[in-house]
């Protein structure tokens, strides 16, 4: 994770789709552009859409890291629109 | 009142309703859309000859019920000012369906809407042994339940991976819902035989590393009716529209050829046999001649 400067989290574990991408995408309204985001998320339904809906938002994922305890860290940079 | 000809206005798109003297309107509908100036005069239509409504089909159709025999001419010649057709009922090629597919949806694989105004300029309305319809489904969600129909297609995607595009992000591997992604030591394995062709790997790649062509799978036999029975996929991914274009005229030619009067495409190939029915399709399928 040393790669990349993280410059703000959100965890999503706590809701349900779709409000997981709500939450995601309000995290990420917050950033400047250039800024990288780092969203906490479950295994099954939102691991395999929030990267999907993020990147039809025109943002940029940068890694998908397993937590092994079925959580996910998704790094996304910010790109204004 | 002269002899009416039922099968005549059966063709027509005009349903005789329990009431004597009227009857429901079957509108051509292609893919379930109609434009805003159709909407209009088939509301004109209903206000002026039906009784106020319109009733939305199981099959994206829209029927206008309560419109009088002594009216039929007028309101044919009426709708026809708002490019509205009437549709089709008995022995042919009925409407075809389609879900909004690639032109608006984000998960869609084909052009379902284009595919639906070609099937209904190739077949709409040709006379058959018994009902035929097409449905057209732009992924594997299937919002359009392709395999409900006596030919279903369904749009796919082809994929490839590009190993010089790819950062080895994870992403497909959890997007893709088969299994079939594995990663070792930041290479992508694609298990051919567990793809489904859904394409959520290419949908979700950041960076595009996974290339797709959209291809189409297709299903024969398919009912919903009185009788329920899954159509059934029996030929490889289909690659080119030409290539499903002589799949659906072989497998339609096929059921004119075969069905008896009044016998459902899934009973022609019971009767006939799949596997005679199979060796014409993959005929078809490699351009004609046969392996």
């Amino acid at each position: 994770m040393a790669e990349y400067q993280i410059d703000d989290t959100v965890d999503i574990t706590d809701v349900v789709c779709p409000i997981t991408f709500v939450k995601a995408k309000c995290a990420i309204e917050e950033l400047d552009d250039g800024q990288i985001l780092s969203v906490h998320l479950n295994d099954g339904e939102p691991v395999q859409n929030v990267p999907r809906s993020f990147k039809e938002e025109g943002h940029q994922i940068l890694k998908l890291i397993d937590n092994g305890d079925g959580t996910y860290d998704l790094l996304v940079k910010k790109v204004e629109a | 009142m002269a002899e009416v000809d039922f099968a005549a206005l059966k063709k027509g798109g005009f349903m005789r309703q329990k009431q004597k003297g009227y009857f429901s309107l079957r509108l051509q509908v292609v893919g379930g859309q109609l434009t805003a100036e159709n909407v209009k005069k088939i509301s004109e239509v209903a206000e002026k000859y039906g009784r106020g409504y319109v009733h939305l089909t199981s099959r994206q159709g829209v029927e206008i019920p309560f419109i009088r025999f002594e009216d039929i001419e007028e309101v044919r010649r009426e709708l026809a000012k708002g490019g509205v057709k009437p549709g089709v009922c008995g022995p042919r090629v009925r409407t075809v369906t389609a879900c909004q597919g690639s032109a608006v949806c984000p998960s869609g694989n084909i052009d379902t809407q284009d595919i639906a105004q070609e099937l209904d300029a190739r077949y709409f309305g040709r006379d058959l042994p018994h009902k035929f319809k097409f449905g057209v489904t732009g992924c594997q969600n299937n919002c359009l339940k392709a395999e409900e129909n006596d030919l279903g297609i369904k749009g796919a995607l082809d994929v490839k991976w590009v190993e010089d595009k790819c950062i080895s992000c994870g992403v497909c591997e959890k997007a893709c819902r088969e299994g079939a992604i594995s990663m070792a030591d930041g290479k992508i394995v694609l298990d051919e035989r567990r793809c489904n062709y859904c394409g959520r790997c290419a949908k979700s790649c950041p960076t595009d590393a996974w290339e797709g062509e959209n291809a189409y799978l297709v299903s024969f036999g398919g009912l919903f009716g009185n009788t329920i029975h899954k159509g059934d996929a029996i030929l490889p991914l289909i690659r080119s529209k030409e290539q499903l274009y002589r799949v659906t005229d072989a497998a339609i030619q096929f059921f004119a050829d075969h069905a008896k009067p009044g016998e459902r495409f899934k009973f022609t190939l019971d009767r006939v046999g799949l596997e005679t029915f199979k060796e014409k399709m993959e005929e078809a399928y490699n351009g004609g001649i046969s392996d």
